[in-house]
């Protein structure tokens, strides 16, 4: 138990600061901003109480927002994901996964099964990030093109990440 | 009673969810509307350390460049001063205090973290409030303007970058003094647009614009960019001026930050006439 808890603290910061380090600093174009940070939400076991998916995302969102000058704005949309995270799986897995509360990865879910996963999540997350950013809806064409070229971004980093670094746990 | 009770049981994720939520909006709210960066107060030390540590390390790939930006500028300022002017007449010698009173002094700073491609950008600083930086100061490069200062802690001090959705700047155009507003729609970090410049302005490719002389922030006159194209739709009684910026935010390495000497008394003048009406 204790060393589950310590392997997530240490992926989460590996991601954070990967995001920061990395991601963040891949200046390609202003229509191309991806957020990777997700990925811990996203690969919390299934079985993760929602309460603290909703808590885990709020420290998140705090962290992201406290390194980008960004006050409220990545608290406000990972919070949103955190928990419809909660009513996606509860759509799209089964009971036995919930019982043996494996993580929802590619490795145990299937490439297809995670890139729907990783792409409505991404979205979603990106969908609220990018308009609550600009505050209103002038630019809408604009800003929508941004949220679906990051969002491609984010989705395709996300699955490569997942398939160079998760292969392990299949063949054990 | 015991409905109550048995209602928060049930919902207590979403109740958590909203509470959280909510949070966050005001957070936000309080920030893009007041421009009072409290939040940011909080928690710049810490993200400012951490990038220091991260730029301490990178600083060294890129230090013949920031040598060569240097240098250029060192000889840009001796051909400015006195002595590599030759003397024609008397008058240059009769400066002295008593006329010229400084308005504007300089605290330079190097830039720790920066970004350019968000729709809102900033650049944090290596000085802070006790090196005498205060809220909303000007800060310029070797090149032109960068932006306004919004928060500042002890050691470290967050830029909103001319690149930020949020930043509107007072320029205008140098030949004719017509005044407009900077202000950056997010497109591509080269460019930044002039806006309410009236219909009746001349305006030709190329002409340069400098910070106007109704900034508290800034002196007047430090360069801003160049028209980089223009146009005028019918019944418009705007141009709308595309500005290709002289600063390259992209390989920003030292800064300027201004502290305008003369601020206080203008801010108190001002709203004095503010609070009569």
């Amino acid at each position: 138990m204790v060393i589950e808890i310590i392997n997530y603290i240490v992926r989460f910061l590996l991601i954070i600061l990967i995001q920061l380090l990395v991601i963040d600093n891949i200046d390609l174009s202003t229509y191309v901003n991806p957020y990777i940070y997700i990925l811990f939400i996203l690969t919390l076991p299934i079985s993760t109480k929602p309460w603290l998916v909703v808590i885990l995302s709020f420290l998140t969102g705090l962290v992201m927002d406290t390194f980008s000058s960004t006050p409220g704005l990545h608290m406000a949309a990972t919070i949103f994901i955190g928990y419809i995270r909660n009513f996606y799986l509860m759509f799209a897995c089964s009971k036995e996964d919930f019982d043996n509360g494996i993580e929802p990865t590619v490795s145990k879910k299937g490439i297809v099964w995670f890139l729907v996963y990783a792409i409505i999540m991404t979205l979603m997350h990106h969908l609220f990030l990018f308009y609550l950013e600009i505050y209103s809806f002038r630019d809408f064409f604009r800003t929508m093109f941004r949220v679906l070229s990051s969002s491609l971004f984010s989705v395709l980093i996300i699955s490569i990440g997942q398939l160079l670094f998760y292969r392990n746990s299949k063949a054990r | 009673m015991r409905n109550l009770i048995f209602f928060f049981y049930k919902y207590y994720t979403f109740i958590l969810f909203f509470i959280l939520e909510l949070f966050s909006f005001v957070v936000l709210y309080q920030y893009n509307n007041y421009q009072r960066a409290s939040f940011l107060n909080y928690t710049s030390g810490v993200a400012s350390t951490f990038y220091e540590k991260v730029n301490s390390t990178t600083n060294y790939f890129e230090l013949r460049d920031i040598n060569d930006s240097l240098m250029a500028e060192n000889a840009r300022l001796r051909a400015q001063m006195l002595n590599a002017y030759y003397q024609t007449g008397f008058t240059q010698t009769s400066i002295n205090d008593s006329v010229y009173k400084q308005q504007y002094s300089y605290i330079a700073a190097n830039v720790v973290n920066n970004s350019v491609t968000k729709l809102n950008n900033y650049i944090t600083i290596d000085k802070g409030s006790e090196a005498g930086i205060e809220p909303d100061m000007g800060v310029i490069g070797s090149n032109g303007v960068v932006g306004i200062v919004t928060s500042v802690s002890e050691h470290y001090a967050t830029i909103r970058s001319a690149l930020n959705s949020n930043t509107k700047i007072s320029c205008m155009l140098k030949k004719n003094n017509a005044f407009g507003s900077l202000e950056w729609n997010g497109d591509s970090p080269k460019f930044s647009s002039l806006k309410y410049v009236n219909k009746h302005v001349e305006i030709t490719s190329n002409d340069e614009i400098v910070t106007s002389n109704y900034s508290k922030l800034f002196p007047q006159g430090i360069p801003v960019g160049r028209v980089f194209s223009h146009s005028l739709d019918a019944g418009d009684n705007f141009h709308y001026i595309k500005v290709e910026l002289n600063t390259d935010f992209s390989t920003l390495k030292n800064v300027y930050v201004v502290k305008n000497i003369l601020k206080n008394e203008q801010q108190n003048l001002e709203s004095t006439l503010k609070g009569g009406n």
